[in-house]
């Protein structure tokens, strides 16, 4: 039987994602200055991505739901999932910084007062051991 | 013997978690000539580098350290930890690319004076290679790391993004070059620069249990009987998700992970004490026994 302990302290359960009246695209134009619309499907970030197994829209495809306006995409766990490692960034033959783009989806939702960590799913072992910079790293990508 | 002295910035978790990785790093600086002078007053530096574009009061916290250094006269300050090296950098491009940044983040510092613009930001193994030199090292070894065949790892923030990476951001030698120079095997690995997880070893257990099975076992069935890297995060994820990735697949046994200070400081045969070896859920201290490198 699995303890509230052992499960993961998923924040991204439920729909977070705030009401967006305008287009995605010009929201987004505020946070990052990456030319989405250069996107040509070609799939290199997914392919290098750590954790595409886990996500419900592949690193691409949550480009392709920004080009056609499909809000959904904030529900998705892909960036909440997203660890800000550049990989896709490095490699995109057309020269989007993903990273940014992923980025700047969390902030639309955050910058609403949206946030729901909780690390109380944490042994008091564990929250000794595990390193600072992990806390301090979600607390940022969480919460703001 | 006179010391060459440092300024170093340790970052929060080389005070706590990762102390460890700071005791063997000074033990090698000293043995190497150099001593460590850490700053009078420091900060966190906020660990993940500001990524949109009009997010500027998350670079005021890295900021104040590099003002803190210039304070006390330096031109360059160490680094340790691989998240903190990536955002004090991080902070210092965009400061060098935009006066207009510079200007507005000044004019939040009430009491700090106007950062100038003058620090560099070196990472321990950058300094390794780049001031002492591998081959300087190679002639303190010694004990050789014979027959040990050691996977390097350098996951993220050591090489992205590219315009901050103490190495080619896909193609990286750095760490193989020191496990040379210590005379240990380097079994290579495509998976040595993908992510560990991350802080995801707080919501994604699971997931990063796999992450650090994935990025271990290729290089384990090629022979890799440790892992060598760098940043306390990795080496959490590496070391304890990785036990725990011992339950998801059967059969599957963790090697050990060590910082790269802890290899040097056993092949330069200093204090054993000062590893820490106790603190880490995979014990390492069979497989050097066995190579015979302690007793
Ligand atoms: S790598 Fe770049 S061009 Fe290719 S699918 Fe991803 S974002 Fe689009
Ligand atoms: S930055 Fe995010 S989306 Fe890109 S490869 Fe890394 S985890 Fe995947």
């Amino acid at each position: 039987m699995s303890t509230a302990a052992e499960k993961d302290c998923r924040h991204n359960e439920k729909n977070l994602a705030p009401e967006i009246k305008g287009r995605l695209i010009d929201e987004l134009e505020d946070l990052c200055e990456e030319d989405i619309f250069g996107c040509y499907q070609c799939g290199t970030c997914a392919a290098g991505c750590p954790f595409v197994e886990e996500m419900d829209l592949t690193p691409d495809e949550v480009l392709r739901y920004v080009i056609l306006d499909k809000k959904e995409v904030l529900n998705s766990r892909t960036i909440w999932l997203c660890s800000s490692c550049f990989a896709c960034a490095e490699r995109c033959p057309r020269d989007i910084n993903i990273t940014v783009v992923m980025e700047a989806l969390r902030q639309l939702i955050l910058r609403k007062n949206v946030d729901e960590t909780d690390i109380e799913c944490l042994t008091e072992e564990e929250k000794r051991k595990i390193p600072q910079i992990a806390f301090v790293s979600l607390f940022r990508k969480n919460i703001g | 013997m006179r010391f060459m002295e440092l300024l170093y910035y340790p970052g929060c978790t080389l005070k706590t978690s990762a102390k460890d990785l700071e005791a063997t790093a000074i033990k090698i600086a000293e043995e190497l000539g150099y001593s460590f002078k850490e700053m009078e007053e420091w900060n966190c530096c906020g660990v993940v580098a500001s990524l949109t574009s009009d997010d500027l009061m998350h670079h005021l916290a890295p900021l104040r350290n590099l003002i803190h250094a210039e304070d006390e006269g330096a031109d360059k300050i160490v680094v340790l930890c691989d998240m903190c090296a990536n955002t004090l950098k991080q902070t210092s491009l965009r400061v060098k690319e935009s006066k207009d940044d510079l200007e507005t983040l000044n004019s939040f510092m009430d009491k700090e004076n106007d950062y100038k613009g003058t620090i560099e930001i070196v990472h321990f193994l950058e300094f390794l290679r780049d001031e002492v030199g591998f081959a300087q090292l190679k002639k303190k070894v010694k004990k050789p790391l014979k027959g040990l065949r050691v996977m390097p790892y350098y996951g993220c923030v050591l090489l992205r993004p590219r315009e901050v990476a103490i190495d080619d951001a896909e193609d990286p030698v750095i760490m193989s070059d020191l496990l040379r120079a210590l005379g240990a095997e380097v079994v290579d690995n495509p998976f040595k620069i993908e992510c560990c997880g991350s802080y995801h070893t707080i919501d994604e257990k699971e997931a990063t249990s796999k992450r650090a099975h994935r990025i271990t076992n290729f290089a384990r069935d090629r022979g890799a009987e440790a892992i060598m890297l760098s940043c306390p995060l990795c080496r959490f994820n590496l070391d304890a998700r990785g036990k725990e990735a011992e339950k998801i697949f059967e059969g599957y046994e963790q090697i050990p992970a060590f910082y790269y200070t802890q290899l040097i400081a056993i092949a330069l045969d200093l204090d054993i004490d000062a590893c820490g070896f106790d603190s880490q859920e995979v014990d390492p201290l069979p497989l050097l026994k066995d190579k015979g490198v302690v007793e």
